[in-house]
């Protein structure tokens, strides 16, 4: 059991036993009870887009899009194809979530999807899910046969004279998929390469069609919306920040993993659940939400909620609720440049100041870890990335140049050490020691 | 729309980026990826300009136009973003600008002048990429010049059809390349060298011969097929150094077909003829020119004195001048003969004396665009008409249902509606089952003669494509013109343009197939088949080489070699000519020549010659007038080709008058539109770089896959029932003549059919270009 | 060059897309050859482009764009390590510094005997079970510390 911890859970509540992923369990947990109310019921498009606007789900895969809003932006009455995609290309360092939801609670996805077809006259869907994780891949294939044979997709779901047929599509790495552009680029049999916005999906998506893409664990919260009421749903959460939330910790922590709490639980709560900081020693920095968004000292840290606005005014983003905790064995130099070489190797390459400019990042930073920093080298990074910001056609620029500038500000100290004296102020035994590789058991 | 480009208003229509707008208000952006032609794709970011409300800069190429937006180019936060797309771009490109050939004319190079710094911050080692070998024609030697804009794979996969190049791998490591070392093959690749904002594709044949500066820039014309592409010419010390599209959007747009832009090797080849040669005792020496014109003088008025002015026939190239057709058959008939063509490839004259008109393609080029649905009967369409299929191409990616029927079935890279694809002889009746489907879809009275044929799936569904969609059109290429019973195939497509109410029309050969019929330079005695079939004592040849050029090169040659007096007239020395000929005459090429072509759609271009005739090499129609004033031809007072084109065609016209493709008194049927012979029939295309006496001598178009010796291409079924097997060598044989080649199996050769090129050396020994045909083991 | 099983494991991802869309199956179909010939070869490239229509280049540009393809032969064995930040932070990096230490080859070499080859992944969504590796692209082993990687070779031997 891989959802470690919970406070008042929706998406990981008696997820127990090897079955918990088959839909026969997830019937018995109340699976499939909002589809079949929406179609025997026959509810309106607008009841259920309503429903989860009252619910202010904002989208879980990064961005915090308001869900329900999203969802208006589709042409509903445009007679052709419409397509509904999962976006469940989980390759941002930090978060695992959409893994494990998709490991115990696959049907929670699909029947989520189907009702947002429903909701947006679409009849076909895919969901894409990251290469890496294969055997997830297979049992969402599995978990796709049951509900087909039940009766939840296919043609005329439940008598209702509504289609929705949904497909899996696996990855092959390349983080950029994760761009919903870019996957649907990927999709289609193409290179992952984001496309220029506007159009926007809702106008050119799939195949040129109207297309709206959602992650994992937005779909997977659309049935409890359903059953619980939005209002409901809102009020699990906290104002604007509707609903509970699965937040995937790694790093330096004793007891790693995914746990769901109302959105507006203290920080300092959560790194509870999860054991806190590994051999009682002190937390350094976290990265609130997945590689991308800007790293948090310590101190601002612990004073942080986990919601969207907190995390925000904290100078940071929640992101898809990947909290990678790093404590004082770190050395931030060396941690930036694992992350600036992961977005030097995951751009796509198609647009300039990215190819370019990422590749310059991780070669300065690589320089200043390796003990050839120069002394005006803080200077340049800061003026790459203000060249790449804004001026590309994805948020990748934004994102290989967001921890760059967070790192430097606030641990400017340690930067300007590693430049002056060619080496870390954290001693290289004492990194050594933090991974404790050497001294763990499984 | 409404919008306010630093300043400046523009109204726009819906749909419309900032880069339209920009360009209507005459504001520059910087931009790289973006081209007019191709797809958007926003990719190199230079083109960043600031948008009021916008937090963010954005690109001008791929930002659609609010109304009320305002934009400014050139404000500090824009100017700040370029500068820093431009540092980007530099930081990886090599400083190789002196060795390159794009210097002087590079993108990169002149946006860097006003938006690059004068030192680089970026002091790590800069990216190695390898070059790569894609053929003759263009060089990838230096790929880290790439600035990955993507315009030459949006070339390919957008106007050439066919993805040929791609860019592989991700981030920065991203390159442009081919398949696994394959090489670029399309008829149009070229263009992607234009397209190159840089110097990462360049033109092998050109590479190092001249710096962009030294070149003078002169207007021409394209004397190669019949669409009468617009060149610039770029020459140095009186020799062509390259060849460039002119843009012209009612023509070529901006692109050019390889043929056009690489035959300029053949002008400065050795095999050109600088001085007039005469036949003594057997061999062709050099003379003086007033030693040659005094002989052909003597030996046509002797022949024609002797023999009557009929024992005379001339024969032109369909790529000649307006201005040399025009004289040659005034010169000819001044001597008393009626025996002049410029249709050497031609094989049935029958519609000759019945037509309406000046034969033309049937509609404007610009035209094409705008059609419903477009059949085109009997073409090897992309080879013989690179830019015309293009257009077809485009049509074809809209909403245009455009149709083929020929008799290969080679890929056009064309979103076809229908492809039907028979042998030569069945040509004629697959098209009556059109006419008959479109008969039945507009319950009409079916034509005489096509009551017992029926027609198939795929007739009706071009039938129907031509009679529901509002503007259709018909178009009869190489192969229906070439074909035995063209007339008919005329008649046919006349009846189905009738019962539809699409255009019909001719694409035409080459770039004077209108011009020559405006010029009359059309038999009144015998054509371009009779006048070798009932071999005459003396001939005039004009630009042409008739063991290449001619439908059944067999009969020519046997023609040329009993005549007495054969001249030609030709700017080349080398080929068969030394078999027959017994004058030869230098004439100047296209780029030595004023002259005039007139295109397929009647289109009349009049270029100069852009450098001095080489050696003594003199312009056709000055050799032409200097004969007819010696032969004592009233009316050769020319002093300028302008003045001959005057008196063919009234001064100031853009086209042609008397278009039109009526023809008269040719029934729709014949008894051989319905049998059809037994036996191997030979399909005959004439490869595109063999088409014309310059392409045949232009060193890198020969080293081409379209350049490959031809092979007897069958299809597998055909191979089987001749027990013949893929790579076998086999004996080719038509009527006396036999050629060695190798069988490949070919599945686009329709069943019962032997493809065997014309035009080609190899194969010059067989006959006709249709008919029958035999196979064996070697 | 495919065999008539991978045929028609290709063909079950062709029907997911709209029959104008086989293109959609090239990342699938590229999988599939994969499989079978334990490496992407330009010629079982060159075959997926042809079986689903597309350009051999267009074909060529996933394979190289998705780095789960190998377009050179990889030992019996691939495994892929985790070094991004949240697997560095608990010994990604020391897990592949141990393996190369074991096997006596760096990332992207393949032991003499042809058994294993190493690479250096990026992140594989299971930063929770840090340190992780996958092997041959389908299993994913969580927690690898000494003693788990050397069970693992022992299971790969």
């Amino acid at each position: 059991m891989a959802i470690l911890g919970a406070i008042n859970p929706m998406l990981s509540l008696d997820l127990d036993g090897d079955n918990a992923w088959r839909l026969a369990d997830y019937v018995k947990r109340g699976g499939y009870t909002a589809l079949r109310r929406i179609l025997e019921e026959k509810q309106t498009q607008e009841f259920v887009i309503n429903e989860v606007k009252k619910s202010v789900l904002r989208g879980r895969g990064g961005a915090g899009f308001p869900t329900g809003l999203k969802w208006s932006f589709m042409p509903r009455s445009f007679p052709g194809d419409k397509y509904v995609v999962c976006n469940s290309d989980e390759g941002e360092p930090g978060t695992f979530k959409d893994r494990d939801i998709l490991r115990y609670n696959p049907h929670a996805v699909i029947e989520g999807m189907a009702i947002a077809a429903f909701a947006m006259g679409a009849s076909r869907g895919y969901n894409y899910i990251h290469g890496e994780v294969w055997d997830i891949y297979e049992r969402f294939e599995e978990a796709l046969d049951e509900a087909r044979a039940a009766g939840f997709l296919g043609s005329n779901l439940l008598g209702s004279g509504f289609d929705f047929e949904l497909f899996a599509h696996h990855g092959y790495g390349a983080y950029i998929c994760g761009e919903e552009t870019a996957l649907l680029e990927s999709i289609e049999g193409k290179k992952g390469q984001p496309r220029f916005k506007p159009p926007f999906p809702a106008s050119f998506g799939l195949y040129g069609k109207p297309t709206t893409i959602n992650n994992t664990e937005t779909f997977a919260s659309i049935p409890y919306i359903i059953n619980l009421g939005g209002e409901t749903y809102l009020d699990a959460g906290k104002a604007n920040n509707g609903g509970t939330k699965l937040f995937s910790i790694s790093g330096h922590v004793n007891r790693p993993g995914n746990y769901e709490i109302p959105l507006g639980t203290p920080f300092a709560t959560l790194l509870d659940m999860a054991g806190g900081i590994r051999g009682g020693r002190q937390l350094k920095a976290c990265i609130p939400g997945g590689s991308s968004s800007p790293v948090v000292p310590a101190t601002a840290m612990m004073e942080c909620t986990m919601d969207y606005d907190s995390i925000s005014k904290a100078g940071s983003m929640l992101g898809s609720g990947a909290v990678i905790v790093m404590d004082e064995t770190t050395c931030m130099v060396k941690a930036l440049e694992r992350l600036s070489f992961f977005y030097y190797e995951e751009s796509c390459g198609q647009c300039t100041p990215c190819r370019e400019g990422t590749n310059w990042l991780y070669r300065v930073v690589h320089r200043i870890e390796t003990g050839r920093g120069r002394a005006d080298d803080l200077d340049l990074l800061s003026s790459v990335t203000t060249n790449i910001m804004g001026r590309t056609i994805c948020a990748l620029g934004d994102a290989a140049s967001m921890p760059v500038q967070s790192f430097i500000k606030h641990f400017h100290d340690e930067f300007a050490y590693h430049i002056e004296h060619k080496k870390c102020l954290v001693p290289v035994e004492v990194q050594r020691a933090g991974s404790g590789f050497f001294t763990a058991t499984a | 729309m409404e919008i306010e480009i630093d300043g400046k208003i523009a109204q726009v229509p819906d749909g419309s980026t900032i880069m339209d707008a920009a360009q209507q208000v005459g504001a520059y952006i910087p931009h790289f990826c973006y081209h007019k032609k191709l797809s958007i794709a926003a990719n190199c970011r230079m083109c960043l300009v600031q948008v009021e409300k916008a937090p963010k800069p954005l690109p001008a190429c791929a930002t659609p136009v609010t109304n009320g937006m305002k934009v400014f180019t050139h404000s500090e936060l824009a100017v700040t973003a370029q500068k820093g797309v431009m540092e980007f771009l530099l930081i990886n490109h090599p400083l190789d600008c002196p060795i390159c050939d794009q210097g002087g004319e590079c993108q990169l190079q002149d946006l860097a002048v006003g938006y690059g710094g004068s030192a680089s911050r970026f002091q790590e080692g800069k990216r190695v990429v390898f070059h790569k070998d894609v053929g003759p024609l263009i060089s990838m030697q230096e790929m880290a010049r790439c600035i990955h804009c993507t315009r030459c794979v949006r070339f390919g996969q957008e106007i050439a059809g066919v993805m040929e190049l791609g860019m592989a791998n991700r981030n920065m490591h991203a390159e442009i390349m081919t398949f696994v070392g394959r090489s670029i093959d399309s008829e149009l690749s070229g263009n992607m060298i234009d397209l190159c904002p840089v110097g990462a594709l360049t033109s092998k044949p050109f590479r190092y011969s001249a710096r962009s500066w030294e070149l003078a820039r002169r207007k021409s014309v394209s004397p190669h097929d019949s669409i009468g592409a617009n060149l610039t010419v770029q020459i140095k010390n009186n020799a062509v150094m390259r060849v460039l599209p002119r843009e012209n959007e009612e023509v070529n747009e901006c692109w050019i077909s390889d043929k056009e832009r690489f035959s300029y090797e053949a002008l400065n080849s050795p095999a050109r003829l600088k001085r007039p040669m005469i036949r003594v005792d057997g061999t062709l020496r050099e003379v003086e020119w007033n030693v040659a014109l005094d002989y052909v003088t003597h030996a046509l008025k002797d022949i024609t004195g002797s023999h009557g002015g009929e024992s005379l026939a001339s024969l032109a190239s369909p790529h000649a001048t307006l201005e040399e057709l025009y004289l040659l058959q005034k010169l000819t008939r001044g001597l008393g003969s009626g025996s002049i063509d410029f249709r050497p490839r031609r094989r049935d004259f029958s519609a000759d004396g019945k037509l309406g008109g000046t034969p033309w393609l049937g509609l404007r080029l610009s035209e094409i665009k705008d059609l419903d649905a477009a059949l085109v009967v009997g073409s090897f369409l992309r080879k013989d008409h690179p830019l015309f299929a293009q257009r077809l191409r485009q049509l074809g990616k809209k909403w245009g249902k455009v149709s083929l029927l020929s008799v290969s079935g080679d890929d056009p890279l064309i979103n076809l509606h229908a492809q039907l694809t028979v042998s030569p002889a069945e040509l004629p009746s697959a098209l009556a089952k059109i006419v008959k489907a479109a008969a039945q879809l507009k319950s009409e009275t079916v034509a005489q003669g096509l009551e017992s044929v029926a027609p198939c799936s795929t007739s009706r569904a071009i039938a129907a494509s031509l009679v529901e969609g509002e503007k259709g059109a018909i178009f009869l290429g190489n192969v229906a013109e070439q074909h035995p019973q063209a007339a008919q195939l005329h008649a046919l497509a006349s009846e189905l343009s009738r019962l539809t109410g699409a255009s019909c029309g001719f694409i035409g050969e080459a770039a004077n197939s209108v011009g020559g019929h405006v010029a009359k330079a059309t038999p009144t005695a015998l054509n371009a088949h009779e006048m070798f079939a009932q071999p005459r004592r003396a001939y005039l040849l004009h630009g042409i080489e008739p063991e290449l050029d001619c439908h059944d090169p067999q009969q020519a040659l046997a023609a040329l070699k009993q005549a007495a007096l054969v001249v030609m007239l030709t700017p080349f020395a080398d080929g068969a000519c030394a078999e027959y000929a017994d004058v030869l005459l230098p004439i100047a090429p296209y780029t030595e020549t004023s002259g005039t072509f007139v295109n397929c759609e009647g289109r009349v271009q009049s270029f100069n010659g852009v450098v001095r005739p080489l050696g003594e090499a003199r312009p056709g129609w000055k050799v032409l007038r200097v004969l007819g004033s010696l032969l004592a031809v009233p009316g050769f007072e020319y002093d300028s080709s302008e003045q001959v084109r005057d008196e063919v065609l009234p001064a100031g016209e853009d086209f042609v008058a008397g278009l039109g493709n009526e023809v008269t008194s040719v029934p729709c049927v014949s008894w051989s539109l319905i049998s059809v012979p037994g036996g191997l029939q030979r399909v005959a295309e004439v490869p595109i770089y063999s088409a014309d006496l310059l392409a045949r001598r232009a060193a890198a178009l020969q080293k081409t896959h379209d350049a490959l010796p031809p092979s007897a291409r069958i299809c597998s079924e055909t191979l089987q029932a001749l027990a013949l097997s893929d790579g076998a060598s086999v004996r080719v044989r038509q009527g006396n003549g036999e050629v060695v080649l190798t069988a490949k199996a070919d599945p686009t050769v329709p069943a019962g059919c032997v493809r065997v090129a014309a035009a080609h050396v190899s194969t010059a020994a067989l006959g006709e270009m249709f008919g029958a045909i035999n196979v064996e083991r070697a | 060059m495919l065999t008539s099983e991978s045929l028609k494991r290709i063909d079950r991802e062709i029907a997911k897309y709209p029959a104008d869309q086989k293109q959609s199956a090239v990342m699938a179909a590229l999988a599939i050859a994969q499989e079978q010939q334990g490496w992407l070869s330009s010629e079982a490239i060159e075959c997926v482009a042809g079986y689903l229509g597309m350009a051999p280049v267009a074909a060529y540009e996933v394979a190289t764009f998705y780095n789960m393809y190998d377009l050179q032969p990889v030992g019996k064995y691939k495994v892929s390590v985790c070094t991004n930040l949240p697997c560095m932070l608990t010994g990604g990096v020391d897990a592949g510094e141990y393996l190369k230490n074991k096997l006596g080859i760096g990332y992207n070499e393949t032991t003499p005997d042809g058994l294993i080859t190493l690479k250096e992944g990026e992140c594989m969504g299971a930063c929770g079970d840090a340190p992780v590796m996958i092997v041959n692209n389908r299993r994913m082993c969580s927690w690898m510390n000494p003693e788990q990687i050397d069970q693992l070779l022992a299971e790969l031997k």
